[in-house]
């Protein structure tokens, strides 16, 4: 009954999209005012109606209601309740549920909280937004509806794949979808924008909150699943350069290049046709992320419930929509007005930069991805483009980025000293040789590149702690101003060093584990010993052990250090009862210094000896705090934001800017 | 510098990162990838000596052999032709005799094929595209073999 209940608020939620699409649109175009404020309470009802239809489902998978087609193929009875409730979206049509759900959340969210904006504005863009909605909810109804009922349910279900009832991965899609998902509200602007025929600085104010919302959501959901690919793939890998992870990793690229580039379009009234076609551009490869994970055209480890036949339905949506905004860009991009052009060395100089390279660095990316698709229609060849590709046309690029990412900061709008900015940054340049030469002490072995990016790495983590210091005045004033300049700076300022910050911390992580792993393979006997990386590993056997929906057998590892035991080990391998699928759970030791790593593998069949994977990863946590650093800046950034969205800028003292006076 | 100039800077710059880039990529393209091949192409002589590729089909039944400490040896089919593998490590959860699977490596001068890698997947049914359309090719009949028996219940 609470099933067909959620099926009839889905399929109301669709005719309500219909509505919310056609009429406000209307309302903009004959200027019809009542016709316009229909788009708020539409928004409203749409999110309602899908989070009934999202809880009507949820509830079938938490009472394990297996007349339920989609709940009797991936859960199971003897699931632990959170699993059950992950199982939702831990499948295609579950997780297409929660696409649109959390669509409808940031439409909603614009109806509410948007409204400053221009009445004919807030009409267009929830308007495309509700189109978008239109399109995935008659996708779901039509080819993948989750409330199918069965004719004979099942005794029991056939349960999630096991791999996937892990904690970070039952928070992985929910995060990554939001940031996916979350870029629609940036491309729903600017097609309204084109529709209007007319942008502005306000523009940029208004898109620049929901595209930072989107991008941190998107910057937390890569770190957990990269995380979760460490912890559970037992490879001791963190990034493979996978289809389907760079299908998230374009959009972030682009997000990020669109958050620089809204920014200069706030404060200079500059860059508005680039910043539209971004915000085009970095939805669009949210919609093709979604295409490729889902129809699996491209060979992936991270591949589930793939459909060729579903995934051609959600390549026409997004021939649709680029298609359609590209189109309209093209007819409409002509007649924004430009703004001014401006020094190479400024602010806005250093932002464009930034943008030349993390759209380059996203049409590599995009170049590996697609390659074999392209080749195999061409030749029919089949071919794999790896890590090394990327490794090579990847990394030369972040490089140049990097360096100048300290100086941005820094440099002032419209006319920048680089002279004075280097003079600033001197320190963070010799911290940075420092590590650079405690780096090749410290190894005996590792590529040559090594030392210099993790002197790199160091130099942004100070760069961005000196921009802070720099502007509190720290070594200039006294401790009592330092402390009131400390507390008076923007949030956003904060935001952004955190951010900066947080990418040092990754690149550190990245080069250490990256250059200097170290991993062995062997066999152990119970009593046996190795040594890996100043560790000394005692393997004492191995025992079964049976949990709520498994059984392991769990090898027991004592390690020592100096002599001294530190902790035990306990890596075991799974099978699930259902699906009866094998897995392994990696024992990890984490410290600063980095992750002792170790993997039990097959039982030898002779002398009782077992298989082990032993890795050292040093600093890879790093990687993910570094993540997690730029998420709470984002949030910071975000949380200063709020009180000026839409709100007119009160003057800091300084007074307003100089309107748009060319710089000679 | 004049307003032309700038404009001419900033288009210059953009156009020499885009045209480096460019020319990486299409080194790395050249240099970097992979082929894949299926044990009939091997037979057919289709791969170069000493040429690292992927070579993908199904573990053939009965063809797994544990040996010493972690070395193992297994022989991939498309139910043609059979290549023999050998392979020093730990292997994936998810491998089994009767799967699809994919290995990278190189060809010894005997005709084996010596992986240093063997890919991991997360589904069982999950098999890779590549595996399934060269499989489809050679007239394989997929289905039964690609999902666990235990795992359908409609």
């Amino acid at each position: 009954m609470i099933t067909e209940f959620g099926h009839f608020a889905l399929i109301l939620a669709v005719v309500v999209a219909l509505f919310q699409t056609v009429v406000p649109l209307w309302g903009a175009l004959t200027n019809e005012p009542r016709l316009m404020a229909t788009a708020k309470p539409a928004a409203i009802f749409q999110l309602v109606l899908l989070v009934v239809a999202f809880l009507a489902l949820t509830h079938a998978y938490v009472v394990s209601d297996f007349s339920v087609k989609n709940v009797a193929s991936n859960s199971h009875s003897t699931k632990p309740l959170i699993y059950k409730i992950s199982g939702v979206w831990g499948n295609h049509e579950g997780s297409m549920l929660l696409w649109v759900l959390i669509l409808a959340t940031f439409g909603a969210a614009v109806a509410v909280f948007g409204r400053n904006l221009p009445e004919s504005l807030r009409a267009n863009v929830l308007s495309v937004q509700a189109s978008i909605a239109l399109a995935f909810g008659i996708f779901i109804l039509a080819t993948s509806n989750p409330f199918t009922r069965l004719a004979a349910p099942p005794m029991d279900g056939r349960g999630l794949n096991p791999i996937l009832q892990d904690p970070a991965l039952a928070f992985h899609p929910p995060f990554l979808y939001a940031g996916y998902v979350g870029f629609s509200i940036a491309f729903s602007f600017a097609v309204a924008a084109l529709i209007d025929g007319r942008t502005d600085a306000a523009w940029a104010r208004w898109v620049r909150p929901w595209t930072l919302a989107a991008w941190m959501f998107l910057t937390l959901g890569i770190a957990m699943g990269s995380w979760w690919a460490y912890y559970e793939l037992g490879w001791g890998g963190w990034w493979f350069w996978d289809p389907v992870e760079n299908a998230s990793f374009m959009p972030w690229l682009a997000g990020t290049a669109l958050l620089h580039s809204a920014l200069v379009m706030e404060k200079r009234e500059t860059l508005k046709v680039w910043t539209i076609l971004l915000a085009i551009l970095t939805f669009s490869l949210s919609l093709m992320g979604t295409f490729l994970v889902r129809s699996g055209v491209l060979t992936s480890v991270h591949a589930f419930a793939v459909d060729p036949e579903r995934g051609v339905a959600i390549l026409m949506i997004m021939v649709l929509f680029v298609g359609g905004a590209l189109t309209l860009f093209a007819a409409r991009a002509g007649e924004l007005r430009q703004g001014g052009l401006f020094s190479p060395i400024s602010r806005e100089g250093a932002l464009v930069f930034n943008n030349v390279i993390l759209t380059t660095a996203t049409a590599t990316v995009l170049v590996g991805t697609l390659y074999p698709l392209l080749l195999e229609g061409l030749t029919g060849a089949k071919i794999s483009v790896g890590p090394p590709f990327f490794n090579m046309t990847f990394i030369p690029l972040m490089i140049p980025l990097l360096i100048a990412m300290p100086f941005g900061p820094f440099l002032a709008w419209k006319r920048g000293d680089v002279a004075a900015v280097a003079q600033r940054l001197l320190a963070a340049a010799l911290i940075g040789l420092l590590a650079m030469v405690a780096t090749m002490a410290l190894s005996e072995r590792g590529p040559w590149l090594a030392p210099v990016m993790m002197a790199i790495g160091v130099y942004v983590m100070v760069g961005a702690v000196q921009e802070l210091a720099f502007r509190a005045k720290v070594g200039k004033a006294d401790r009592e101003e330092v402390m009131r300049r400390l507390w008076n700076l923007p949030r956003s300022v904060y935001g952004t060093a955190l951010a900066h910050f947080g990418i040092g911390m990754m690149v550190i992580g990245i080069v250490g584990t990256s250059a200097y792993q170290t991993e062995r393979v062997l066999v152990m006997k119970p009593g046996d010993t190795t040594q890996i990386a100043g560790y000394s590993l005692t393997f004492k056997g191995v025992a079964p052990n049976r949990g709520p929906n498994y059984r392991e057998q769990i090898g027991t590892i004592a390690v020592e250090r100096n002599g001294h035991p530190l902790t035990t080990l306990q890596p075991s391998k799974r099978i699930y009862d259902s699906p009866p699928q094998p897995t392994s759970e990696a024992g990890i030791h984490a410290s600063w210094r980095g992750d002792l790593y170790t993997v039990l593998g097959d039982a030898q069949k002779e002398d009782g000896g077992f298989a082990f994977r032993l890795y050292f990863n040093p600093l890879v946590r790093f990687i993910w705090l570094g993540a997690l650093v730029m998420f709470i800046g984002g949030g910071i950034s975000l949380s200063d934001r709020r009180l000026r969205v839409g709100a007119p800028r009160k003057s800091r003292g300084k007074g307003p800017s100089p309107a748009m006076a060319p710089a000679e | 510098m004049t307003r032309k100039q700038r404009r001419g800077f900033l288009i210059g710059a953009g156009v020499a990162i885009l045209a480096v880039a460019a020319i990486m990529v299409a080194f790395a393209l050249r240099d970097t990838i992979v082929f894949f091949h299926t044990p009939s192409d091997v037979a057919e002589g289709k791969v170069d000596d000493g040429q690292r590729f992927r070579l993908g089909g199904l573990v053939a039944d009965g063809s797994v052999v544990r040996g010493e400490g972690t070395k193992i040896k297994f022989a991939v089919t498309d139910t043609l032709k059979t290549v023999r593998v050998s392979y020093d490590g730990i292997l994936p959860d998810l491998f089994r005799e009767g799967q699809g699977v994919v290995t990278e490596g190189k060809l010894d001068d005997s005709g084996h094929f010596v992986a240093d890698t063997v890919l991991a997947k997360h589904d069982e049914n999950y098999m890779p595209p590549e595996v399934a359309a060269a499989l489809k090719e050679k007239g394989v009949k997929l289905g039964d073999k690609a999902k666990h028996p235990g795992n359908q219940t409609n």
